[in-house]
């Protein structure tokens, strides 16, 4: 491996203004982690706009850092007030605030800043090196495997994501007719654009992130009340002991490897791996009753494990151009924002910026553990603010934001529609995530479609003749038939039972 | 009959608490702390922590006095809650703790503790806290 570019993204890092966004994305990102309701897809996307006006490499550095600084944030309040932050610290809660009501709370925030650093600087080593891997195996994909590619994404984020699977398909649906909208790339036809100039181009990816993400959270937000009003915590003995070390120790490392690879897959990403993480260490453990009643592994596991996912998911999207999750794909917007497109090509034609980013986050994981500690009361004071005055501000923020980038009020329209739309979605149980993905990747399945149909000359069957393009279409296939299978299969193991069990049981199961 | 207390974890409230201990004791009345924050803000400074609450939970005790705190968090105005919530325990007297206020804070920010002495219907015992005590 060439070690000259890896050295030159250093250079890149340490120059004075990328230190200075890497400082402040960090930051930003643990506040937004601190913050219930406000998550990293929603700041990153709020925060489009700021990444025009600055060099792309220093912008993405700044995004990249607010998510993963998220999920250091999320963890002081799921340990010190029984709120996740983030989705990704819901698991957290259950040991971490166990330890801080017997007065451990500086222990369970410090070993949760060890093992976020742990688990994060292992993902950027690891991805260090299988990042130009995947890229250079990936630069012989045409067309064909490109389409495969963009459905097996679509449809593994859909079926992993949590909640309603069905729910997730519509939502991913109705993202791919999103991406009709606009001038046909290749006929120049107008498409759903009803004689309207400003959707000529289709939708933009800005508005629809910034209303979805942006709007629609906070909206969603304002519904909620917390009721549970609590003291402000004292922190005190934030050192682990080397008991706590040792105890721990274990599950940091089992913790970075089920992140990395779950961050990895599409729709996985910093919460299912935390989530997974838990399982296991509650598993492995020679004594699973001290879990929920405050053990440092079931601090300690998934708080590597979001950390190490979060990294890692870099990887589909910065060699393949495939966004793993929501927060990916607003960051795949922020790069065409900023005129990079993501892709196999970007390690080789941009090796400054791919990194500079990789490279960054090492140097952003170190400012996360130095500041995470200290800055806790400051990030508990933040929580005092109520959302009645938190929530105009914010909607202020994104409507003059997005207004700024193609100084457009068609786009202003755009993100109170799609953000009406986010709530609502929120509020009947459709998680938005599918959508935006969809809707990024669906442009890039239109083109891989057609340029490859005209390549096989209509032929749709010609997809199986690529070995690469053939086996993801039969992995799609087989993630797409898996789940009818599988209930099948347990109805049919039900029905003997059926005979002699209560009827009424059956839902229980 | 109850003394009522409007608590906050501060010097004031901690000379609202011990002024109206003695008031409950010497009426031989039961004693009611309202410890409500505003709700909304998920942490808020102005409700009494765990261990504030043991500690004013045991000197009660010691006293003698039955004690009941709410922690309940309120909308709207302070000095509303504390005069609904004396109407409703029918409460013999109010226990404030007053602060220093300058008179630009005062018209800017308002002040509870007027609100409460000009518009109760009760006796009002307002307390301030001991000058070296912060």
């Amino acid at each position: 491996m060439d070690l000259a570019p890896v050295l030159d993204g250093f250079a890149v890092v340490l120059e004075p203004t990328n230190l200075l966004y890497c400082l402040i994305g960090v930051v930003v990102g643990m506040l937004v982690g601190v913050l219930p309701g406000l998550g990293p897809a929603a700041t990153i996307a709020i925060l489009l706009p700021i990444t025009i006006g600055i060099e792309p490499v220093t912008a993405i550095i700044m995004l990249a850092g607010i998510f993963y600084g998220a999920q250091y944030g999320g963890t002081i309040t799921s340990v010190l007030l029984k709120l996740p932050g983030e989705a990704s610290s819901v698991v957290t809660v259950f040991d971490g605030y166990a330890m801080a009501r017997q007065g451990r709370a500086g222990t369970a925030l410090g070993i949760a800043a060890i093992g976020s650093f742990a688990g994060g600087t292992i993902s950027i080593v690891a991805l260090s090196f299988l990042a130009p891997l995947v890229a250079s195996f990936a630069l012989d994909f045409g067309p064909p495997e490109y389409t495969a590619l963009a459905l097996l994404g679509i449809l593994l984020v859909a079926t992993v994501s949590s909640g309603s699977r069905l729910k997730a398909v519509v939502a991913a649906c109705v993202g791919l007719l999103l991406a009709t909208v606009g001038r046909d790339g290749f006929t120049a036809t107008e498409r759903f654009t009803f004689g309207n100039l400003n959707l000529a181009d289709g939708l933009d990816f800005v508005p629809i992130a910034m209303g979805l993400f942006g709007l629609g959270e906070i909206l969603y937000n304002l519904e909620q009340r917390h009721n549970a009003t609590q003291a402000p915590t004292k922190v005190a003995n934030v050192w682990p002991s080397r008991q706590d070390l040792r105890q721990s120790s274990g599950a940091i490392g089992r913790g970075s490897v089920i992140g990395f690879f779950l961050g990895i897959l599409p729709g996985g990403g910093a919460t299912l791996s935390s989530l997974a993480a838990y399982a296991v260490e509650k598993r492995r453990s020679k004594t699973p009753e001290r879990f929920g009643k405050g053990a440092v592994e079931g601090v300690a596991g998934p708080e590597t494990a979001n950390n190490a996912a979060a990294t890692s998911s870099f990887i589909p999207l910065l060699t393949l151009g495939i966004p793993a999750n929501a927060t990916m794909a607003v960051i795949f917007g922020a790069l065409l924002v900023v005129g990079v497109t993501p892709g196999p090509q970007l390690v080789t034609e941009e090796p400054e910026l791919f990194w500079g980013v990789v490279n960054s986050m090492y140097i952003g994981n170190i400012l996360l553990l130095i500041m995470s500690i200290p800055l806790v009361g400051l990030f508990v004071k933040i929580l005092r603010v109520r959302p009645a005055i938190l929530a105009p501000i914010t909607v202020l923020i994104t409507l003059i934001g997005v207004y700024t980038v193609n100084n457009s009020v068609f786009d202003i329209v755009l993100v109170i529609v799609f953000g009406v739309l986010g709530y609502l979605m929120k509020k009947a149980g459709f998680d938005p995530g599918p959508l935006l993905l969809a809707f990024v990747l669906g442009a890039l399945l239109e083109d891989g479609l057609r340029r490859s149909l005209l390549i096989f000359d209509g032929d749709a069957t010609g997809f199986f003749t690529r070995p690469i393009s053939g086996t993801l279409l039969v992995v799609f296939l087989v993630v797409a038939v898996y789940p009818f299978v599988a209930s099948l299969r347990s109805r049919r193991r039900q029905e003997p039972a059926q005979d002699t069990s209560d009827p009424n049981t059956k839902e229980l199961v | 009959m109850t003394v009522l207390v409007g608590f906050v974890p501060t010097p004031e409230g901690e000379a609202a608490f011990a002024a109206g201990l003695a008031e409950a004791r010497r009426r031989q009345e039961g004693l009611l702390v309202l410890n409500t924050p505003r709700g909304g803000a998920p942490v808020s400074a102005d409700v009494a922590p765990p261990e504030l609450v043991r500690s004013l939970t045991s000197r009660a005790e010691a006293d003698g006095v039955a004690l009941e705190l709410r922690q309940t968090p309120h909308t709207g105005d302070l000095a509303d809650e504390l005069l609904r919530v004396a109407e409703s325990v029918d409460a013999s007297v109010i226990v404030i703790g007053l602060r220093r206020r300058s008179p630009v804070g005062k018209l800017l920010m308002g002040s509870s503790a007027q609100r409460i002495l000009l518009d109760a219907d009760r006796p009002v015992l307002a307390v301030k806290p001991h000058p070296t005590a912060g």
